[in-house]
């Protein structure tokens, strides 16, 4: 659905993206990942044919961006960075505008708009002037505009900054629902919200890809070792602990989690699950055990890993 | 010319929905009543003198005497105020970002230059119908060639076409409108007053100042005469203007 090789745009001799490459594939979220001025927004303005590449070509639904722009902006709803909208406009004139600007059929417009402002759930404030909205507001008129003519490609920057937590998660619950019937490319620097939200993250970093994979994956691959969490009721010392916990074979360190030495971090080795042993020898040992669970590695700390990191080798799928 | 009605609409509800042109409007009609009252009174004084004086009346003439100074001054007026109505079109879009939303609709550039040109040129269609019925009235009171009045205000449309594509592009130069309104004011006077340059250097130079002025092609339409020479000259004048707008869009596509 979503092409891109070779991808690179100097801002004069600045490089903003060199050499990106993806894919996306039909019916797929994908979440675009890196820090702030990392080329996120670059890319996705040559997607959206806003701007031509330096070099590289993107293609979306088999269409050139640059040859055939026309063709390929019918296919994208793009939701740009910061939400810029017609102000002075009503939330139903603006749809209106946009699905002339869209040429959707004069019959169809009508129900486009109704069925978008369902999606947003933007039915009570259509007769509203945009600019009096708040930010959640206008957010979802922004991505009503995205999806008006019901294009297979829907194309969004950042699509959560600036919202209170409650909006944050209504915002994604809805691209989620999207998924089923769009493919979905959203940029984002929030990490939990693209672990949350798709299903393959592409991680750029100064204008490289870094990696391409699913969440779970990049957290897998990447991990080195296991971490399994340990609480009890009552504060205990290091030495009982090593001593209950030496005999087990895969025991790699024993780190205390917080100060008063009640909860323990035992890093183990990657291949076995140790947690009924480790649980086992706890309880045996007379130790009063209320918390036992193994730590997953954060996406954020993949994502520190790979954007920190020089010469990184794992062996995901790194382009 | 894909997604032409789709702006146009746009901008006219724009227009509509801003302040900027009721304030124009306002100005534009209490000044234009004055120019209007001025020459009918200066006229009406004419006439007193010309029951005494058989010279002067031969010389009395509604067109030459009320017609053609009021469409002079009202093209004053224009050009003070075209900059006014096209500062904000493309200077607005691009400073509130709007732009990318306008740029990745499947709208061609020409059909968004052309469209937001007649959506201002509609408006200027607007303040020029709110003079007609001065026309009329002068009219019913004296006998006034219909042909003139037709070939003048064809005159000030075209001219005033042309201080508006002028607007409009120098509103893609800048983000900051009183920026756009600026340049574009300076460089209207400038064509406006080029022609003040055949009296300094009478040579080959001069007369093609002369010939570039906006002034000099607009008083052949303002005498009753239609002259493809000039409108040619308007049109090429529009045109050139709408080309390096939208090679100023282009520009910054590349430049991102």
């Amino acid at each position: 659905m979503i092409e891109v090789e070779g991808l690179t745009k100097y801002y004069g001799s600045l490089a903003a993206i060199v050499d990106v490459s993806f894919r996306v594939e039909r019916g797929e979220i994908v979440g675009f990942l890196g820090p702030n001025g990392a080329g996120k927004s670059t890319t996705i303005k040559i997607l959206t044919c806003y701007m031509p590449p330096s070099s590289g070509t993107a293609r979306i639904n088999g269409f050139d961006c640059l040859e055939d722009s026309i063709n390929v902006r019918r296919q994208i709803g793009y939701l740009p960075e910061n939400v810029p909208l017609y102000k002075e406009m009503t939330v139903k004139r603006f749809l209106e505008f946009v699905a002339s600007a869209k040429q959707i059929d004069r019959s169809r417009v009508k129900g486009e708009i109704g069925r978008v402002m369902e999606i947003c759930a933007i039915e009570d404030v259509s007769g509203r002037i945009i600019g009096n909205l708040s930010k959640g507001y206008r957010q979802r008129v922004g991505l009503a505009q995205a999806l008006l003519g019901n294009p297979p490609v829907i194309i969004l920057d950042e699509p959560t900054i600036g919202l209170d937590p409650t909006q944050i998660i209504e915002i994604r619950n809805l691209i989620k629902s999207l998924g089923k019937d769009h493919t979905i490319l959203m940029s984002s620097h929030i990490l939990p919200e693209v672990a949350q939200t798709c299903n393959r993250v592409v991680i750029i970093n100064k204008g490289k890809v870094v990696a391409t994979d699913s969440p779970e994956n990049l957290t897998r691959q990447l991990q080195k070792k296991a971490q399994i969490t340990v609480g009890f009721e009552k504060s205990i010392n290091i030495s009982d602990l090593k001593g209950i916990l030496g005999g087990l074979p895969g025991i790699i360190d024993i780190m205390p989690a917080d100060g008063d030495g009640m909860r323990w971090y035992i890093e183990t080795d990657q291949e076995r699950d140790l947690r009924a042993d480790v649980a086992k020898a706890l309880v045996e040992g007379g130790m009063r055990l209320v918390e036992l669970k193994t730590v997953d590695m954060t996406l954020e700390e993949v994502f520190m890993h790979l954007v920190t990191e020089e010469d990184y080798s794992a062996p995901s799928e790194v382009v | 010319m894909r997604g032409f009605w789709a702006v146009y609409a746009k901008e006219l509800y724009s227009f509509w929905a801003s302040p900027i042109l009721y304030v124009v409007l306002f100005v534009f009609f209490l000044l234009s009543g004055y120019f209007f009252y001025s020459a009918v009174a200066y006229y009406n004084l004419l006439s007193f003198q010309a029951t005494q004086n058989p010279f002067v009346a031969q010389e009395l003439n509604a067109v030459s005497i009320v017609v053609r100074p009021f469409l002079l001054d009202i093209s004053i007026v224009l050009l003070l105020l075209s900059p006014l109505l096209t500062m904000r079109l493309f200077a607005e879009e691009k400073k509130t970002g709007t732009i990318e939303l306008l740029l990745t609709y499947p709208i061609t550039e020409v059909g968004l230059v052309c469209a937001k040109l007649c959506a201002v040129v509609t408006v200027l269609l607007i303040l020029l119908a709110g003079t007609l019925p001065y026309m009329v009235l002068l009219g019913y009171l004296t006998k006034l060639s219909v042909g003139v009045v037709i070939s003048g205000y064809l005159g000030v449309i075209l001219m005033g076409t042309a201080f508006l594509a002028l607007g409009l592009f120098t509103s893609t130069v800048t983000q900051n409108q009183i920026i756009a309104a600026t340049l574009s004011f300076g460089a209207l006077l400038g064509f406006w007053i080029i022609s003040w340059m055949k009296s300094i250097t009478p040579s080959t130079i001069g007369k093609v100042c002369e010939y570039l002025s906006l002034t000099y092609h607009f008083d052949p339409f303002s005498k009753g005469l239609i002259d493809t020479r000039h409108i040619t000259y308007y049109f090429v004048f529009i045109l050139f203007f709408l080309f390096l707008t939208i090679r100023r869009i282009d520009v910054e596509r590349w430049r991102g």
